[in-house]
């Protein structure tokens, strides 16, 4: 298949106030054509990180690749000046926030700043600009697109403003769209009008979506692969379906049983996995969830497992034979029994 | 029923909270020299209902619809504009200060937020032994000796008394908070979104030490949140809030399995599932929920209601019971078992009577 992004071996650090940590430690993937792939991780796991390391936008928070290759279309991008930087950004490869009130520009009308965009990356003149400014609009939904262009993103509610940023970020028909936890901020049914704008958005022009989130069910509804991060790595990355069939890491079935299903039996005690999640200054040895991890033994602890390929998956764990051939790894419906690992 | 929480039991209904055409409503000052109250956002507007003794009464709805301030309002952290609530029979909004503050004891709240709620500057020894000296319950040695009880319950370890906040996980920071609400023995606890700061592994943690407590102890919970699988998983009813008003109200697999108001029925359909294998017929709402300072007509969810019809917008629909135990305000409720689909195809087939 046809990949257009292809990250190797990525680590990116950050100084922080004790020291140099690394968000992101050796993570690889990679993303197809009109493909949609999820990062699922919890706070902590370096999803944010990694895409704000494929924008080269880490190097603007006092964050440094340090190693590794991103591949886009096969240009290397971690090589590029600042200026080559900024024609990537935003043409062939745009990126959509949490909170769309801080990444718009609250001084300028929504109209001036989606014009900005296509005049950035096309040479047009202003009212044509203007003119596609108005269609983009409409294309992600916006009602009466005239009155809105020449409204502050102040007058916009929540749902509008990440529609307006959608528009930004299509402004340039980029091949790949980064969407960075995009309905986190937004309540459930104006989640569900997004994430049906970006699944028909990304039907409409063969787009590939790089979906970061922390929420399993919006990776289970949107995503063809998903990549399950924990403290810097990556845990495993499978299709969705096999994912939820059967997961192939201890902490993905950790994090499938926790959330409790819409399903489920009511009442019981959730499964839940020990302790909390590790702070990047005190990263465990060896496997890094093994600390939480109910089958963790000895080389767990003292040896990182690497990310390795079994059939169409990948996984990093050292039991994954063991843990699959005693059906240690299949997700349990909820019982009476509470297992605090 | 489920099996562990046997102490609420839907044939043996005593009433512990009785809250009736409660009210609250900001006012907006107006410009000009005389900043006259031109209108006001109506946060929670004449909204009625009983909590009884021992259940878990789920709050949901969409931010903004008032579900926090009705908490707030029924413990008298925020005061009502109108209204009557009944705790153990006594309308506790005539209550003087005096009186609120022996209330205390037996009301608490769980807050959201773990990390703003705890003062920094306190030892979780302070956070939680000050409950106990306020309400001149214990001082010195027995107060120490009351708080790691306590540290102990919620799972914290009680050699971590002179600890600071900042030195605990989002997780163990919402265990002190559930320790403060219960130091006192309460009977009513409000808990207000106290998982949604917290990741996903550590968030079942706390949603079973809530569950377990609330059974050890007794105690009769609002569960105010937004995660809808949380809500269900807890609760044994459920109310649905929109902009301001209670729409719904139910035992909970009623509200799950059949609800009754199109809203819920449509915030029920786009809940993202942690399954993939699981389609279902997903309801896209159009629009968004208008400003609760300018509510329209009649039923406030006509703007955005599959149903809506011209009754709707002259009508506010009273909250009423159509089934057995299952409240509605709504003038077209869905019928046992009908999908909002179905409901739909029927109104436009004309076979529902508008």
């Amino acid at each position: 298949m046809d990949k257009i992004l292809e990250v190797k071996s990525l680590v990116t650090g950050y100084q922080g106030k004790e020291g140099f940590v690394r968000a992101v430690d050796g993570v690889s993937f990679d993303i197809n054509r009109g493909e949609t792939i999820c990062i699922v991780g919890e706070s902590g796991s370096g999803k944010s990180v990694t895409s704000m390391s494929i924008m080269r936008l880490v190097e603007y928070e006092n964050g440094r690749i340090i190693d590794g290759e991103i591949k886009f279309n096969g240009e290397e991008l971690t090589t590029k000046n600042t200026e080559e930087m900024r024609r990537i950004r935003g043409s062939k490869i745009s990126m959509i926030f949490q909170e769309p009130l801080t990444a718009l520009n609250p001084v300028f009308t929504i109209g001036k700043q989606i014009s900005e965009a296509i005049l950035f990356h096309h040479s047009l003149g202003k009212k044509e600009a203007w003119q596609r400014a108005e269609e983009l609009v409409r294309l992600v939904g916006i009602s009466d697109p005239q009155a809105r262009l020449k409204q502050y993103p102040h007058e916009l509610s929540g749902g509008m403003r990440q529609r307006v940023m959608i528009a930004i970020a299509l402004a340039s028909e980029p091949d790949l769209l980064i969407a960075d936890e995009p309905t986190t901020a937004l309540d459930v049914t104006i989640e569900a009008q997004i994430l049906e704008l970006l699944r028909k958005l990304r039907q409409e022009r063969n787009m590939s979506i790089l979906l970061i989130t922390h929420d399993i069910g919006v990776a289970a509804e949107m995503a063809d692969r998903i990549i399950i991060m924990y403290a810097g790595k990556v845990m495993e990355i499978a299709n969705t379906k096999d994912i939820f069939d059967q997961p192939f890491h201890p902490y993905s079935k950790g994090l499938l049983e926790s959330v409790p299903k819409m399903n489920g039996e009511r009442g019981v005690p959730l499964k839940s996995i020990k302790g909390s999640i590790p702070s990047l200054n005190e990263i465990p040895s060896g496997c890094r969830f093994s600390p939480r991890c109910p089958f963790a033994t000895d080389k767990c602890h003292t040896e990182e497992p690497l990310l390795e390929m079994r059939g169409d998956r990948q996984v990093a764990c050292w039991h994954v034979d063991y843990l699959i051939e005693n059906n240690l790894l299949q997700i349990e419906e909820e019982g009476g029994v509470s297992i605090e690992f | 029923m489920n099996s562990n929480q046997e102490s609420y039991s839907s044939d043996s209904l005593e009433p512990l909270l009785r809250i009736e055409n409660l009210k609250k409503h900001f006012p907006i000052k107006g410009g000009g020299y005389f900043r006259k109250e031109k209108k006001a956002v109506m946060a929670v507007d004449d909204v009625s209902f009983t909590i009884y003794k021992g259940e878990t009464l789920g709050l949901v709805g969409e931010s903004g619809c008032g579900k926090s301030t009705l908490g707030r309002n029924i413990l008298r952290l925020q005061e009502p504009t109108e209204g009557r609530v009944f705790f153990n029979n006594t309308n506790i909004l005539l209550h003087n200060k005096h009186e609120l503050r022996k209330l205390r004891k037996q009301m608490q709240i769980i807050y959201q937020d773990p990390f703003g709620s705890l003062n920094p500057r306190f030892t979780i020894g302070q956070i939680i032994g000050e409950m106990y000296e306020i309400h001149g319950i214990a001082k010195g040695a027995e107060k120490e000796k009351k708080v790691k009880e306590m540290l102990e319950l919620v799972g914290l370890d009680p050699s971590r008394y002179n600890s600071y906040p900042h030195e605990f996980s989002g997780g163990q920071r919402q265990r002190v908070g559930i320790a403060r609400a219960l130091a006192l023995n309460p009977t009513f606890v409000v808990a207000d979104e106290p998982v949604s700061a917290l990741d996903v592994s550590v968030q079942s943690q706390v949603i079973n030490l809530l569950m377990k407590l609330k059974k050890e102890l007794g105690l009769t919970l609002l569960f105010i949140a937004h995660g809808l699988n949380v809500v269900r998983h807890i609760s044994d009813r459920v109310g649905v809030m929109y902009l301001g008003k209670l729409v719904e109200l139910s035992e909970t697999d009623n509200i799950f399995e059949s609800p009754a108001h199109p809203y819920t029925a449509a915030l029920l359909s786009t809940v993202p599932e942690a399954d993939p294998r699981l389609k279902k017929e997903r309801i896209v709402l159009k629009g968004e929920v208008p400003s609760p300072a300018n509510p329209p007509s009649g039923c406030r969810f006509r703007t955005r209601c599959p149903l809506a019809a011209e009754r709707c917008k002259n009508e506010m629909p009273p909250l009423v019971e159509v089934r057995s135990k299952h409240h509605v305000a709504c003038h077209y409720p869905l019928e046992e078992g009908q999908t909002l689909k179905e409901a739909i195809a029927s109104r436009k087939t004309g076979q529902l009577s508008l």
